[in-house]
């Protein structure tokens, strides 16, 4: 498959290996953002193989495990009530909530459904007529401009049985936050290279001056992180910060502007509480002006409420890359996928999950 | 969830602005997507899909400074 098989080639992988280990003169530290990156980076071997010569820590760019516990209380409460269809995407049915997860909810009676596409949540709204439709919209910056269309064309078509529970969050701002921590290590960035392709680069080399760290936009294919690392370690021995767009084939300086429009028409940039890393200022999207009608947690009226039961979930650190999975005290032990303790072991893209399908043999 | 995948368009389904889409292959199975993003994409065009919509046209000439940058390693 074009764009794909020429990016997983092994002696293009092995290059660049062998190129990163002969380049780097002291052992780095560089995080990838993205979730995605991470499963590809642990499922490739990259970690390993260039363990002792670039420590790579895993970000909290998993929408599904930052998501807080009271938006899943609230969609979980919803649910429940007479008439009702909940829509999400497939990995955020599985995560609890400070209780229940939406899954649980559905086996025990209630109308929760998988969703492919955010437009599939305004069909099932068209037709049915006589319940309320609510979908739970989770994201980062790529899904924004696909979550914001049906909300979009419900305000154009006056749908009026469709509703979303909004929990969309950004990724600059948690950089921002990560790197401000005092025990931050990270010297240098791979950066999600699908958030960019919807936003561009702009806040980037903002972040890049304001904290002299170099930041690398990257694909995520084998070939694809690996350059990335190569392209950070250049920059890292140069001495030199910035922003270099690794994944140029679909990451443009302006990003997409149509997407970006959309997404300033129907949301507006907000405070947002990040699952085990607390309260970002600026982090999150919410409905803005008169897309507020379509507000589910105002329509039914449901109180957050603070988590009942707080657990011994390490996600906090792990989403901060302070602390490795397989470092987690519960990994393996008490916490496997099919018993999570937090959601980074439930989530195809959470950095726990990575760990545990991929390399659990090398970290024990 | 995050999953974006890169497919060829195949046909353009519909024409109305708001919701243009297309038939694009994933390496042997088809789906519908929305174009709205990136209605200058064109049956031939590889796109990047998110969650049933396209967000990037792949763009040939910046694919190959990869290979620029693996062969200027050599
Ligand atoms: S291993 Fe389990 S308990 Fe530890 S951080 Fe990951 S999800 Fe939380």
């Amino acid at each position: 498959m074009k764009y794909l098989s020429e990016y997983r080639h092994p002696d293009a992988i092995k290059g660049l290996v062998s190129n990163i280990k002969h380049s780097a003169s002291s052992p780095w530290t560089i995080m990838e953002i993205c979730g995605g990156q991470t499963h590809n980076i642990v499922k490739a071997g990259i970690d390993q193989a260039l363990s002792g010569t670039i420590d790579l820590v895993h970000g909290p760019g998993c929408p599904v495990c930052v998501t807080p516990e009271a938006k899943i209380d609230a969609a979980i409460s919803i649910s429940q009530l007479d008439k009702v269809i909940v829509c999400s995407y497939g990995d955020m049915l599985r995560v609890p909530g400070s209780g229940q997860s939406l899954l649980q909810a559905k086996t025990d009676g209630a109308d929760v459904r998988i969703i492919y596409s955010p437009m599939d949540a305004l069909e099932i709204a068209r037709k049915n007529p006589h319940k309320e439709v609510v979908f739970f919209a989770v994201g980062f910056e790529t899904t924004a401009p696909a979550n914001a269309m049906p909300i979009y064309l419900a305000d154009k078509e006056a749908i009026g049985n469709f509703s979303v529970i909004v929990s969309h969050v950004l990724v600059p701002p948690a950089m921002r936050a990560i790197l401000s921590n005092r025990d931050c290590k990270i010297q240098g960035f791979l950066a999600a290279g699908h958030v960019c392709t919807v936003t561009g680069l702009e806040e980037y080399h903002e972040l890049a001056q304001e904290f002299s760290i170099p930041i690398v936009v990257t694909g995520f294919e084998p070939v694809d992180i690996l350059e990335g690392i190569s392209r950070c370690v250049n920059m890292l021995e140069s001495k030199t910060c910035g922003v270099h767009n690794q994944y140029a084939r679909s990451v443009r300086e302006n990003g997409n502007a149509s997407a970006r429009k959309m997404i300033a028409e129907v949301f507006a940039v907000t405070d947002m509480d990040w699952r085990g890393m607390g309260m970002i200022p600026g982090s999150g999207l919410a409905l803005k002006g008169p897309y507020s009608r379509f507000d589910a947690e105002a329509r039914f009226n449901t109180q957050s409420r603070p988590p009942s039961n707080v657990s011994d979930c390490h996600a906090g650190e792990v989403l901060q890359g302070l602390l490795k999975p397989s470092a987690c005290p519960h990994f393996a032990r008490t916490c496997h996928p099919e018993t999570p303790l937090g959601a980074p072991m439930v989530s195809a893209e959470g950095a726990c999950s990575a760990f545990y399908q991929y390399s659990r043999r090398s970290s024990h | 969830m995050c999953l974006a995948i890169p497919g060829k368009i195949i046909t353009i389904n519909n024409h109305d602005h708001l919701i243009k889409t297309a038939m694009v292959d994933f390496d042997g199975i088809t789906k519908e997507v929305n174009l709205t993003y990136v209605p200058e994409a064109e049956p031939g065009d590889y796109v990047i899909v998110h969650v049933g919509f396209a967000i990037s046209k792949l763009d040939e000439e910046a694919a190959k400074l990869t290979f620029s940058y693996l062969k200027e390693m050599e």
